[in-house]
């Protein structure tokens, strides 16, 4: 409980009749990059604001540092934020955006000339130091953004969606840099996002929300790969989500075959979600014990085939290296280990 | 954030006394006989058809103001259409000195006129030294007419002109595209785009022609008095202010009317005859 | 798509052209007429300026104009632009019911705008005169300056009030340091436009001032219903040249604003 620096306890928030976050207990840890991950109007942003002050919970409490912070101020908390549309000042020029926060705190000109310069170097952007906010490219105002929150030396940085607006290539680029600088400033990054890979490529720690609730906590290698139900499977990567039955321990049926799995604790056939990443099923010769089917259609995505098999009355999203002609006649296998049971969510959480 | 909402305070206090009672001040003495009592009568003098002086009055405000709105957008249309089709390098000067008249004082404007017009004036003056007739428009309805146009012209250039040139290029090309000409693409593409801009031009020209009293008093002499003249003289000569306000009651239902009726086809586009700059 | 002007165009242009700026050409050339009569040209001379120089009551006239729009130009961007930000984070139902007040003015006629205020300061029993005629004038100028500031508050990053709380400024600083500096474009031409406003008025004034005090357009109005003066011609090339400097610092302002957008 050392390293912990920020704490969530049982924090809700209603707008009137609307209940946005349900009870959220989270710890942050010192110096980890942690993500709030979900589709839009899940709470994340809204979690984020709470932190920030932006915004105060109907209930609970959040601590930083060990101290309740409830009742302090944005303007008094130690941390900065950069906003999802950069939201620079447009009647300052770069530097003197850069310098506000420490104009504020009365920093002396000649340090703030200093730290500015450092900043600018640290996003690439030495020599901009004149130009006008509204005459930069997105990318350029991003950069800005940061380095305007970073040149106060927060202990947390939260970004709230900061590359949404970016094109794609300038993402990844941010992405890779953004990470770099939170290894190399050693603070924390609070990260929100409903961009999964985003999500995995730069996160120590993952949280996926859905409707105001944290759905799952963990590792992106462990949320991808024991993903805790059916949401969290589908919403990070694809995934068939198929109705099965769980026989016994270590046993279950579904497409009208039975599987060893390695899961257990369920009731006797008890009904369940079987989850199973597309990249996991192998195609092979048909045989009596696997699923079969028809490769209904096909389509190049790069790097894989994406193709649809066709077996009774469901579909199997599969991807594979190897093409297979539409028509043919198919085995799916898959090891025990790639299949995952979920518990059926309950209907009202969907 | 929420407590910059105190910030409209002073201005509702303000907004409540300078805007909002003196129009329920104007009700409350439209509805005052000359003892200060409840009565109807200066409504019903005003609507007295067996004696209709006065709905002559606003008969005749209402024809002028019609009239001059009409030749207003047969002037100003072409005139806006011209301007839009401009490269963009000259159109923001030629387009702000085809508005900027309208910014130089009104009664200057109208005033311009009385010294082109009089019968001793500029151009009677010219006509005489070239041995012709001299042309007696002064104090006519054709004076007043004139006034209005003069005076309000650039109201009509200025919104159609801030609709046509924001029609987007690709819409023509795309009516071109499937085989309008020119002229099929103006009647069934630039004209129905440009009408938010010729309600709002009509709007912004027929209601201060119907209400004025300057133009009227200046160029169209005592005989062509508006209801904008019964309403000054109301206040200014007889004091009788039960009357004065009951008209302006009118008045002002008669231009509420009109701009609902105008809002509705505004509101589909974003009310481009909003900025006058 | 784009074609030359047709020679048919360029006509007609000139033609409209002329209709509007000739009145004002004449008016300002007979200013430098020596001759009173408008027939003849009696050789350039100053004169008109110097006798509209030296009539008091036009001199007392300016004064009262200048400082009415000065007094409410700054009374009505004050009021005006807190109004804005006041109505902007209103609730709905708020911020429809005091826009729809402050666009009653705009709406309405002069004339009916002027009486209204004439009835209301009857009532209050106040003397018509500089003070009535300055609350008028605020009346009418507020609406103008929240039309101007308004578009740039709803233009202003929904957070950028919340990135300088961030920083570490209060809410008042933050208001003062940033929102303020962010809509200013939007103040210098409410401001503007008051001024103008302010100046080119006739009909609210006519009916809300009194006690011997006049503007320039009542002077203007008195002198033109007894006959034509020149000195009339003098002030007309005046404020002509006033009116178009201010409205070019306008226009030169918004366009440079926005070719700094499109950078």
């Amino acid at each position: 409980m050392k390293d912990n620096l920020i704490r969530l306890e049982n924090i809700s928030m209603s707008y009137g009749e609307k209940q946005v976050l349900k009870s959220i207990n989270l710890d942050v840890r010192d110096k980890e990059f942690i993500t709030f991950l979900g589709p839009s109007g899940c709470g994340k942003t809204t979690t984020l604001r709470i932190i920030g002050g932006f915004e105060h919970q109907t209930s609970g409490n959040v601590y930083f540092d060990g101290q309740l912070i409830n009742d302090v101020p944005p303007h008094k908390r130690q941390l900065n934020t950069v906003f999802q549309k950069y939201a620079l000042f447009t009647h300052l020029n770069v530097y003197d955006n850069i310098a506000f926060g420490l104009r504020i705190s009365k920093t002396p000109e000649h340090e703030i000339k200093e730290r500015v310069q450092k900043m600018l170097s640290m996003v690439n952007l030495s020599g901009y130091e004149k130009r006008a906010v509204v005459s930069l490219s997105g990318g350029e105002q991003q950069r800005i953004a940061i380095a305007r929150a970073l040149v106060n030396h927060p202990r947390v940085l939260l970004l709230d969606e900061p590359l949404g607006a970016l094109d794609l290539k300038l993402r990844k680029e941010m992405q890779t840099e953004l990470k770099a600088i939170q290894q190399a400033l050693g603070i924390t990054f609070i990260f929100v996002t409903h961009d999964q890979e985003e999500a995995l490529t730069m996160s120590d720690t993952v949280v996926v929300m859905k409707g105001g609730k944290i759905q799952q906590i963990g590792t992106p290698i462990g949320i991808y790969n024991e993903p805790v139900n059916a949401f969290v499977a589908d919403f990070i990567g694809e995934s068939n989500i198929i109705d099965g039955i769980m026989n016994e321990d270590y046993v279950c049926t579904f497409g009208g075959k039975t599987f060893d799995c390695t899961d257990c604790g369920f009731a006797k056939n008890e009904p369940v979600d079987v989850v199973i990443r597309p990249e996991d099923f192998r195609m092979v010769m048909p045989r009596e014990e696997i699923i079969c089917g028809i490769v209904e259609n096909i389509v190049f995505k790069g790097v894989h085939y994406e193709m649809h098999v066709k077996s009774g009355d469901i579909t199997y999203l599969v991807h594979s290296t190897i093409p297979e002609v539409v028509g043919t006649f198919v085995g799916l296998e898959v090891e025990p280990f790639d299949i995952h049971i979920m518990k059926k969510s309950k209907p009202e959480e969907n | 954030m929420k407590k910059f909402r105190i910030a409209a305070l002073p201005f509702a206090v303000y907004a409540g006394i300078f805007i909002v009672a003196p129009i329920v001040l104007i009700f409350m003495y439209s509805f005052q006989g000359a003892g200060g009592d409840f009565t109807l009568e200066n409504f019903t003098r005003f609507f007295n058809f067996s004696d209709p002086t006065y709905l002559k009055v606003l008969w005749r405000s209402i024809y002028l103001a019609a009239i001059s709105t009409v030749i207003c957008l047969l002037l100003g249309y072409p005139m806006a259409y011209i301007l839009s089709r401009l490269p963009n390098r000259v159109r923001g000067i030629l387009s702000f000195l085809f508005v900027l008249p309208m910014w130089m004082n009104f009664l200057l404007r109208t005033y311009a006129w009385m010294t082109l017009l009089e019968r001793t004036g500029i151009i009677n003056t010219f006509l005489t030294n070239l041995g012709l007739p001299t042309w007696d428009i002064m104090y006519t309805q054709g004076a007043v007419i004139l006034g209005n146009v003069y005076n309000f012209l650039p109201f009509m250039i200025l919104p159609i002109y801030n609709v046509l040139v924001k029609i987007d290029k690709s819409v023509l090309e795309a009516s071109a595209d499937l085989g309008g000409d020119s002229g099929v693409t103006f009647r069934k593409v630039i004209l129905p785009l440009s009408i938010p801009g010729v309600i709002s031009g009509i709007s912004m020209t027929f209601m201060p022609a119907v209400t004025t009293f300057v133009i009227s008093k200046l160029l169209g002499g005592g005989q062509n008095a508006l209801i904008g003249d019964l309403i000054e003289n109301q206040f200014k000569v007889t004091g009788d202010w039960g009357f004065g306000s009951a008209m302006s009651v009118v008045l002002m239902i008669l231009i509420l009317g009109a701009m609902q009726i105008m809002q509705r086809y505004e509101d589909e586009n974003d009310g481009s005859g909003g900025v006058l700059l | 798509m784009k074609k030359k002007l047709s020679p048919l165009s360029l006509i007609y242009s000139l033609l409209i052209f002329v209709f509007l700026y000739a009145p004002i050409a004449v008016l300002i050339i007979y200013s430098f007429n020596a001759s009173k009569s408008r027939g003849t040209w009696g050789g350039f001379s100053l004169k008109w300026y110097a006798e509209l120089f030296s009539n008091k009551d036009i001199m007392q006239a300016l004064i009262t104009t200048l400082s009415i729009a000065v007094i409410s130009a700054v009374v009505s961007v004050v009021i005006g632009t807190a109004a804005a930000v006041g109505i902007y984070y209103s609730r709905r139902r708020t911020k429809a019911l005091l826009t729809g007040i402050s666009n009653i003015p705009m709406i309405n006629a002069d004339i009916v705008t002027g009486i209204s205020l004439l009835l209301l300061f009857i009532f209050l029993k106040l003397d018509l005169g500089y003070v009535t005629l300055l609350l008028s004038h605020i009346t009418f100028n507020i609406p103008y300056v929240i039309l101007s500031v308004m578009p740039k508050l709803r233009q202003l990053d929904k957070n950028a009030f919340e990135a300088a709380i961030d920083l570490g400024a209060t809410p008042l600083r933050a208001f003062f340091s940033v929102i303020i500096p962010e809509i200013s474009p939007g103040i210098v031409t409410g401001a503007i436009l008051a001024f103008t406003m302010s100046i080119d008025d006739f009909v609210i004034s006519f009916f809300t001032t009194g006690g011997g005090v006049s503007t320039l357009s009542i002077e203007i109005y008195t002198m033109a219903k007894r006959g034509i003066k020149p000195e009339i011609n003098a002030l007309s090339a005046i404020m002509f040249l006033v009116v178009m400097t201010l409205l070019l610092i306008v226009n030169i302002r918004s366009s440079k604003v926005e070719k700094k957008k499109e950078r």
